[in-house]
């Protein structure tokens, strides 16, 4: 055996079409039931979908739209996935991000006559350290006395949008709202030093898409290229391994938990320095500030195949699912809960299809090293080392 | 002779694999009919065509003569055919009797008459020296009688052909004597035996004819006479075969390894070793001879930093290490196979590379400032696979590709790779082929040879310690009972330390 014959790349190409397919499979046959939800709902499914895809990507305004939507499930989605491949499952994206959004807002406020170049990264770093901590909280629960992850990340979120009410409420609220009278729950308009440049002066396109897929990249970096990465990935694939290796499984679980709530908090920043009135609001609902961006980012990264570049992508999708939905709405006359379900589709679909690719690429796998082992049987000199795979995950 | 049994031309295939290929196979009464190969070979797939588990794609089988397809091992039974499984087949909620009558024959009226089975059982424990409590629970037993049951029951069904399928993997050496009277004693009786093993002196001990099996072909058929565990060995690679690797001489040097006064709780919060001393010099290998479950997985787990001491000091290359974290012990030297490679010395999912740097990504040339260099990672990983003949397709496939001896090659090259000044390898050779069993033996003898690294040993494979080892020393209940070296060692009293029976002799 001196090269990777037909036998042992035809499987590991099927399994690789396979695994590319997944994404498309999964939005077909979303959309294969939403079609029929729509028809039942009296609408037209084409005319419906086209002015669904118009509206999301259709103009260069729609494009804008689509990635402003997806900065906060992109960030979000590439610290759910640092979470997942530590084997930490975080649903507290939603309560990161308010958390981080609150600390950038409150330094944010205190910089009236700092610079732009020193306020903006300031407000920016603000919004990654609040994240954190609220990541690091479950992170050391979890690791230290062993309370669920889950459910710890669930109840921080309830506490993060509790405190933000009572914020913007009473110490951050503008003091032209008890002025006037109004006692909107909303901060005053941050200092200009501190809004997120434009590409386009007047226009709506600021540079958070940017940051975030830099940080995707940055992420995919710390994942595959680095040490700390590799940690993360051993602890997640096998605590036993990592423990018998001498890595501290306890640390890790924190780092990949702070390290996701960095991202969650970076969104949460990005959506009120970014946003179009310069300012923090509430509407004392839970989801009211995020936009459910700290959930639906976890379906964004799992449609990603939890790897930080697909994520990208991915979110992209996602982002035009949601604006496209308003379209939808307009042209077709149905609830936006109809986008919702579809978004709740692909997850079933990406989910159920995953699992099969698993399984076919583990007969695959028993193959090829079945393969591999008999033809170099009788060989005393074995060990061919065929071509350079990526080696990424 | 009668013929009992034919097996012609039998072909099996499963997905990506032949089992069993052409296999011709047969057995006569009052013999006992040795199926020898590695994992793997095909073995057990042959004799669950034969108990009706499986249907051959291809040939026959022939019960005394006259073809005889067996689609169920209810069939099975009514043929006189009997199977000890090598995972055993008891339900551990019911009784020795209950387990016994269960698929058995003896009812009364539609019910079956539990006293009449427990009484059958009585008696045949008796008069086949099995000794079984018939109305214990299964879960009481121990490994050794859960198999007597196994074998009480095929006596039961009175089978004619009685297949035994890997029966000493579980057994202690006293155990195995005792099994293997009992086994020529139902052969004398008429019966006809097949044994599965890939232990080379068992089988020569037991078998009257041997069929050696690899990758599912059948390699020859020989008599234990004319056999010895080099040809025997030989067979199932497929060529030459060194059992036991020459050794130069000892030189040893100072102690790398000590051990004094240990005392560590097991899992159940039982004290798992006590009062435990050992001293391992450099130059030298130290076997632990003892059957599992007496305190050797604990033992190398506190010299490793996985599990805390109560007392007592661990000290590697005159640092003391005891109760540190594994980060600090193997920066004092230690490097470690561990027992369980699959769940602890390796990620499955991770590359054969990413594996080759799991103790040491953190050092140069593996990365630098936080960031892995792959370019050195791939090039130091290429050589230690070419260095330690790693059978693999690639540097990137998942290290759950490999095969159990090519895992464990992987996990030496790695472990080796740090320049370690003591190594504690813990069943390093089980479960893994030959081949790759006297690779591994051979560069352990090269690492005493370098007089640098101090070696201990730990292995349930007495043969094993006594071809590797030079002193031995005997573990039981947690505690070492005798301690010889290996030049003067005798089988058989080993044996009687490694069952608790003390040594009071010379
Ligand atoms: N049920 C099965 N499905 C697929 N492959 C199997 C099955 N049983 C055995 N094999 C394969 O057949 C070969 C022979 O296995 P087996 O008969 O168990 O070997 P042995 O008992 O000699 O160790 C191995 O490659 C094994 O992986
Ligand atoms: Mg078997």
């Amino acid at each position: 055996m001196t090269s990777r014959g037909p036998s042992e790349a035809g499987p590991r190409l099927r399994t690789q079409l396979l695994s590319y397919s997944v994404p498309a499979l999964a939005v077909l046959g979303a959309f294969a039931i939403g079609a029929v939800m729509l028809a039942m709902l009296g609408a037209n499914p084409f005319t419906g979908f086209w002015a669904m895809a118009k509206g999301a990507f259709g103009s260069g305004g729609a494009l804008v739209e689509t990635a402003l939507k997806s900065t906060p499930l992109l960030l979000v989605g590439v610290g759910i996935t640092i979470a997942f491949r530590a084997s930490v499952i975080n649903i507290g994206g939603e309560g990161q991000m308010v958390s981080g959004a609150l600390a950038s807002t409150i330094v944010a406020l205190g910089m009236t006559d700092v610079p732009a170049a020193i306020a903006l990264p300031l407000a920016l770093g603000a919004g990654v350290v609040g994240g954190a901590i609220w990541g690091a909280i479950p992170g050391a629960l979890k690791a230290y006395f062993g309370v669920n992850e889950i459910l710890s990340t669930i109840m921080l979120n309830v506490v993060a949008v509790q405190a933000m009410n009572w914020l913007l409420r009473a110490p951050l609220i503008d003091p032209m709202e008890i002025e006037r009278g109004t006692r909107i729950p909303q901060t005053a308009r941050l200092p200009e030093s501190t809004d997120l440049p434009l590409f386009v002066e007047g226009g709506r396109l600021h540079i958070g898409p940017v940051i975030a897929v830099l940080v995707a990249v940055l992420v995919y970096v710390l994942l595959w290229r680095t040490t700390s990465g590799y940690r993360l990935r051993a602890v997640g694939l096998s605590g036993d391994a990592a423990r018998y290796a001498g890595m501290s499984v306890e640390r890790n679980v924190v780092w990949a938990l702070t390290l996701s709530g960095a991202m969650s908090g970076l969104a949460g920043s990005i959506l009120v320095l970014g946003s179009e009135g310069h300012r923090m609001v509430t509407d004392g609902s839970t989801i009211g500030f995020t936009g459910s961006a700290g959930f639906n980012g976890i379906v964004t990264a799992l449609f990603g195949g939890l790897h930080p570049l697909w994520t990208i992508p991915s979110s992209f999708l996602f982002g035009g699912l949601l604006v496209g939905a308003i379209a939808l709405q307009r042209a077709a006359q149905v609830p936006t809960a109809l986008v919702l379900a579809l978004n709740g589709l692909v997850v079933l679909f990406v989910v159920s299809l995953d699992r099969y690719r698993r399984q076919v690429r583990e007969r695959e796998d028993r193959r090829i090293s079945a393969i591999a082992t008999s033809s170099t049987e009788d060989d005393e000199s074995p060990k061919p080392l065929s071509r350079e795979d990526d080696d990424d995950g | 002779m009668t013929q009992l049994l034919e097996m012609r031309g039998i072909v099996k295939r499963f997905p990506g694999v032949v089992a069993n290929d052409r296999v011709d196979f047969d057995l006569r009464a009052g013999e006992v009919h040795t199926l020898l190969g590695e994992n793997g070979a095909g073995k057990s797939t042959l004799m669950n065509i034969l108990y009706g588990l499986y249907q051959p794609d291809e040939g026959d089988v022939l019960i005394e003569g006259s073809p005889t397809p067996i689609t169920s091992p209810i069939e099975a039974i009514n043929h006189g055919i009997g199977m000890v499984h090598q995972h055993f087949m008891l339900v551990p909620t019911l009784t020795v009797t209950e387990n016994v009558a269960m698929g058995a024959v003896t009812s009364k009226r539609g019910r079956m008459n539990l006293r009449v089975v427990a009484d059958r059982i009585r008696e045949l424990s008796e008069s086949h020296g099995l000794a079984v409590d018939p109305d214990a629970y299964i879960w009481q037993l121990s490994v050794g009688e859960r198999q007597r049951v196994e074998i009480i029951r095929a006596l039961y069904r009175d089978v004619k052909l009685l297949v035994l399928d890997e029966p000493t993997a579980v057994l202690t050496p006293g155990e195995v004597d005792h099994l293997f009277k009992i086994l020529r004693q139902m052969a004398e009786a008429g019966r006809g035996l097949v044994f599965i093993s890939h232990k080379l002196h068992e089988v020569l001990a037991l078998s009257d004819r041997i069929t050696v099996l690899r990758h599912g072909r059948v390699m020859g058929e020989v008599t234990a006479q004319e056999a010895t565990r080099e040809t025997l060995a030989s067979m199932m690679v497929g060529r030459p075969v060194r059992l036991a690797p020459d050794k130069p001489p000892l030189e040893p040097g100072r102690a790398r390894l000590t051990i004094r006064n240990l005392n560590v709780m097991g899992d159940r919060g039982l004290p798992a070793l006590e009062d435990l001393n050992l001293s391992v010099r450099e130059g030298e290998i130290l076997g632990i001879a003892g059957v599992s479950g007496n305190g050797q997985r604990e033992l190398a787990e506190s010299i490793a930093g996985l599990r805390k001491p109560t007392s007592g000091e661990v000290e590697v290359d005159g640092t003391d290490i005891t109760g540190s974290k594994p980060s600090v012990v193997r920066d004092a030297g230690l490097a470690y196979v561990p027992e369980e490679r699959q769940r602890d010395g390796a990620i499955g999912a991770f590359s054969v590379s990413e594996n080759l740097i799991l103790v040491n990504h953190n050092q140069a040339p593996m990365s630098r400032k936080g960031f892995l260099r792959n370019g050195e990672i791939r090039q130091r990983s290429r050589q230690l696979v070419d260095e330690f003949s790693v059978v693999t397709p690639g540097l990137d496939v998942p290290a759950s590709n490999l095969s159990g001896g090519n895992l464990q090659k992987l996990i030496l090259a790695r472990e080796l790779s740090g320049s370690p000044s003591v190594l504690v390898a813990s069943q390093p050779t089980r479960g893994v082929d030959i081949g790759a069993a006297e690779y591994i033996h051979d560069r352990l003898i090269e690492q005493r040879g370098s007089k640098s690294v101090a070696i201990l040993l730990i292995s349930e494979d007495l043969d094993e310690v006594l071809g590797l080892a030079d002193r031995i020393a005997v573990i039981y209940e947690g505690r070492i009972v005798g301690e010889v070296d290996a030049e003067h060692a005798d089988r058989q009293k080993i044996g009687l330390m490694m069952a608790g029976v003390s040594d009071t002799g010379d």
